[in-house]
């Protein structure tokens, strides 16, 4: 079966440096895949660069078999390819309901429309309270992004994602930051999604990349320094020196 | 032909030494300073106040329209300049801005609008016949200065402990400051320095740009090119723009007076197109 | 799509949900929206021995309005609005001048080329820093400034374009009767009035809507606005056109209500001074032009009564004073002992 998305010796230079180093990684369709590695592997660049925000020195990417590496960012996001951003990124001054409106009504493509209000598009409104309600954003859906508390805004990090009926769902550290009782939380809305939404997680909580994924790949300095099922790499002793090795150091 | 790549050269080695403070502020504090060629206005009246009331000789002026200027760039940063830096940029322009219709109106007030005059002392005047080149002794004089200031301002970068303390908090200042680096004194040392270096500019270049209350207005854009074209991580950036606005500025005026300054904002804009962060900047950061 | 688990609630509420309401209520008009609105004939009315320079208050008003579009709405800070504002200007009086003095046709014309002039720039303000975007907006009014300068068979140049006499305000290809501009400035009064009507409503409409709303994430955070599907760079044009369209409106009224056009329709002072207009009223609620602008003509003129050649030193000492307290505070006077709040 052809993957959902895949890369080819992808290879993203900075100078000398290799941020990313001949990647060539298959997410499956309905995948709950993670992507791990030590500080500095290459992980956020390596979600860069499937969502079009770094161009690659060389290799293809593929989404449903179809060369997307040279297509705009904005673009593949409407093609289902939708991250989350490790440190938030929201509008401030907007509120989680206007913020969802938006990423909803680019989905259903009205979002050029300007002679007609927000609120107009009649779908809009129940889309986004399933939305607000799933993510426990219903009672600050009218308060500015920039007065929600951290975790609100987390929540609303993902809801956005998830406005946009994400394919594939690249998701980049979901619950750093967040204290211990509302990750369990944040994971469950995560599970809980259908079994189609392919889902790359890069995570540093293991017990939760244990619970969550089916299948591992560990990046080390953007190379792919071990692939496998979950089971496998749980148990690998090369992966546990990688880390145990970077803990002894750090 | 050689003399006008001269004269253009000249005019940029000027430009050079009165943006670079300018280039150094942006790159540092993320300030962007309108209010920069009010400095050098500044100095250019300092000079020509000296030596048309009291007589001062024009190289010992030229020396204290610097200390001049960077004490009132020290004292500005402190109190003005040192709460704007966190914010916005619209708001930075907005200040700079009145900034600049105050100091262009007050000079204007206490010493009137017409352009002011600098006599060359004798050893400046006339030209040098070289290679059957005639080349002016005046802007030979500044060619010198301004390539000395320039090697100075090299060496203190990259030999002195100030210059490493500067470009670490140029390359990150939370970092440097949690380094231990006294950020806030890098600033101040460097704003004063940066307004000193304008005030000198001002002062060299009273007799060839022209010296008149809206000097900062009518040099400000040529100034914020030498920085957003040059870039702000490097010395060498700015030189080299400034060189080539220079040069770019004297040919065009003489080959198509018609079009003047026309060609130079063209210019401008068509390397702005191609490269957004500077023809010379290093991937940047922010 | 969404293949939920069963509705949480069991029985749907009755009537609109809360979300529904919230978004419905950001359409609606707010009483004092309505309240300006019906001032504007008011205005007219009421005053009829100060038309010009309630003529004035609207030309800067609509040129504020154009320029919060894009730099309250979208973000982008320019220091040469009056690039357009100016190509309107003189569009409108060759127009008027050389072809045909009907201002309405004319106003069209101002509109166009402006428009013309604005798409064909935007592309300049796309990529780069706030500084190059600075840098490219003032090059690109200071160019049109030399243009305007220099070709001074067409312009005028230092002189600038003078008789520019318009013809009776009609409706075109009509017989209906028209209106002669009259000394007093009546009817160009109420021509700006209208037209800076016209203008509020049109904008009004586009902020409330989805592509107002992609404009404000655009502002906020253009990385996310990009990872959420919204075609950045589509939506600036789209937005610097339109702005540039409404600036040339401004100017065209300028040409064609004053009979002249002259360079500092491009001068850097318009630019510098539109944004102070605006920042006065504030940015981002589409109205902060009107109130801006009418706060800083009547301070003009009495600032300008009273030290006629030193207006911009306290133009220059209020833009310091406003910036360094900051504007809410500033319009809150007794807050301005207070030690400003963390932000």
């Amino acid at each position: 079966m052809t993957p959902v998305l895949e890369t080819r010796a992808l290879v993203k230079r900075f100078g000398a440096l290799a941020a990313t180093d001949d990647v060539s990684l298959a997410i499956e369709r309905g995948a709950r895949h993670a992507l791990i590695g030590p500080n500095g592997a290459g992980k956020t660049t390596l979600i860069n660069l499937l969502t079009g925000v770094l161009e690659p020195t060389s290799g293809t990417i593929r989404l449903d078999g179809r060369d997307i590496t040279t297509l705009a960012p904005h673009l593949r996001v409407r093609r289902g390819v939708v991250r989350t951003f490790q440190i938030t990124q929201l509008f401030r001054t907007m509120t989680p309901l206007s913020s969802l409106a938006l990423a909803v009504s680019v989905r259903r493509g009205t979002s050029a429309r300007w002679w007609q209000p927000l609120g107009a598009d009649r779908e809009l409104a129940p889309r986004c309270e399933t939305l607000l309600e799933r993510f426990r954003l219903a009672e600050v859906m009218d308060q500015p992004v920039h007065s929600l508390a951290y975790g609100k805004r987390r929540l609303l990090e993902i809801a956005m994602a998830l406005a946009c009926a994400p394919r594939v769902l690249l998701l980049d550290e979901p619950v750093a930051g967040v204290p211990e009782g509302e990750r369990q939380e944040i994971f469950e809305t995560i599970s809980a999604l259908p079994a189609d939404v392919s889902i790359v997680l890069i995570e540093h909580d293991m017990d939760l990349v244990f619970n969550f994924a089916r299948t591992v790949t560990v990046l080390v300095n953007g190379a792919v320094f071990a692939e496998g099922d979950v089971e496998t790499i749980a148990h690998d002793p090369r992966v546990k020196a990688v880390y145990l090795g970077e803990q002894a150091h750090g | 032909m050689l003399t006008l790549l001269f004269d253009g050269i000249a005019y940029g080695m000027l430009l050079f030494i009165l943006a670079v403070g300018l280039a150094v502020t942006l790159g540092l504090m993320n300030f962007i300073n309108l209010a920069h060629g009010a400095f050098a206005m500044a100095g250019g009246y300092v000079t020509v106040l000296l030596m048309n009331r009291a007589d001062v000789p024009f190289v010992a002026c030229l020396v204290i329209a610097f200390f001049v200027t960077a004490l009132v760039g020290a004292v500005l940063e402190r109190t003005l300049y040192r709460p704007m830096y966190a914010r916005p940029h619209l708001d930075q322009v907005l200040f700079s801005i009145g900034l600049v219709f105050i100091a262009v109106t007050a000079v204007d007030y206490f010493v009137g609008s017409m352009q002011q005059n600098i006599r060359l002392p004798e050893w400046l005047q006339g030209r040098l016949p070289i290679e059957a080149v005639g080349i002016g002794k005046y802007r030979l004089f500044i060619v010198v200065v301004c390539a000395l200031l320039t090697v100075l301002l090299q060496w203190v970068l990259s030999r002195t402990r100030f210059g490493s303390r500067l470009r670490a908090a140029v390359d990150d200042p939370r970092t440097a400051a949690g380094l231990g680096l006294d950020v806030d004194r890098i600033f101040l040392a460097t704003f004063a320095v940066g307004s000193g270096l304008a005030g000198l500019g001002g002062a060299l270049g009273a007799e060839v740009l022209g010296l008149d209350p809206t000097f900062p207005l009518k040099f400000m854009i040529y100034f914020l090119i030498v920085v957003s074209v040059g870039g702000t991580t490097t010395i060498t950036g700015p030189l080299l723009a400034a060189l080539l606005l220079g040069i770019a500025d004297v040919a065009g005026k003489y080959y198509i007076p018609k079009l003047g300054a026309f060609i130079v904002y063209t210019l401008m804009i068509a390397i702005l197109l191609w490269r957004p962060q500077g023809l010379f900047a290093r991937t940047a950061t922010r | 799509m969404t293949a939920t688990t069963a509705a949480a609630s069991a029985v749907p509420p009755a009537g609109p949900s809360p979300a529904a309401e919230s978004l419905a209520r950001r359409a609606r008009w707010r009483w004092w929206e309505l309240a300006l609105f019906a001032a504007l004939p008011l205005v007219w009315l009421l005053v009829p021995g100060q038309s010009l320079l309630v003529n004035e208050i609207a030309i800067v008003a609509l040129f504020a309005v154009s320029l919060d579009l894009i730099l309250g709405y979208a973000g982008i800070v320019s220091l040469g609005h009056a690039a357009f504002f100016g190509f309107g200007a003189y569009a409108a009086a060759l127009f008027a001048k050389d072809v045909l003095p009907d201002p309405l046709i004319g106003l069209a014309v101002a509109i166009a080329a402006s428009a013309a002039l604005g798409l064909a720039t935007s592309v300049l303000i796309l990529r780069g820093t706030d500084l190059t975007r600075l840098m490219v907006t003032l090059g690109v009014a200071s160019i049109l400034y030399e243009l305007a300068n220099k070709l001074d068979w067409l312009t005028g140049g230092a002189d600038g374009l003078q008789g520019v006499v318009m013809g009776p305000l009609t409706i075109p290809f009509t017989s209906l009767p028209g209106f002669a501009f009259d000394l007093a400035g009546r009817t160009a009064c109420a021509y700006s009035l209208v037209v800076l009507a016209l203008a509020l409503l049109a904008c009004r409409r586009i902020v409330r809507s989805p592509f107002g709303a992609s404009l404000e994430a655009l502002r906020d955070n253009r990385l996310r606005a990009s990872s959420i599907g919204v075609a950045v760079s589509l939506r600036l044009v789209a937005v610097y056109t339109l702005s540039a369209a409404i600036a040339g409106a401004a100017g065209g009224l300028l040409a064609q209500t004053t009979g002249f056009a002259s360079l500092d329709v491009f001068d850097f002072h318009r630019s510098a001074e539109v944004l102070l207009v605006l920042v006065v009223g504030g940015t981002g609620y589409l109205y902060g032009g009107i109130f801006g602008a009418i706060v800083f003509k009547l301070l003009h003129d009495l600032v300008s009564a009273w030290t006629p050649q030193y207006w911009n030193f306290w133009l220059g000492l209020f833009l310091v004073v406003l910036v360094m307290v900051g504007r809410d505070r500033f319009v809150r006077p007794w807050t301005w002992a207070r030690r400003r709040r963390a932000a």
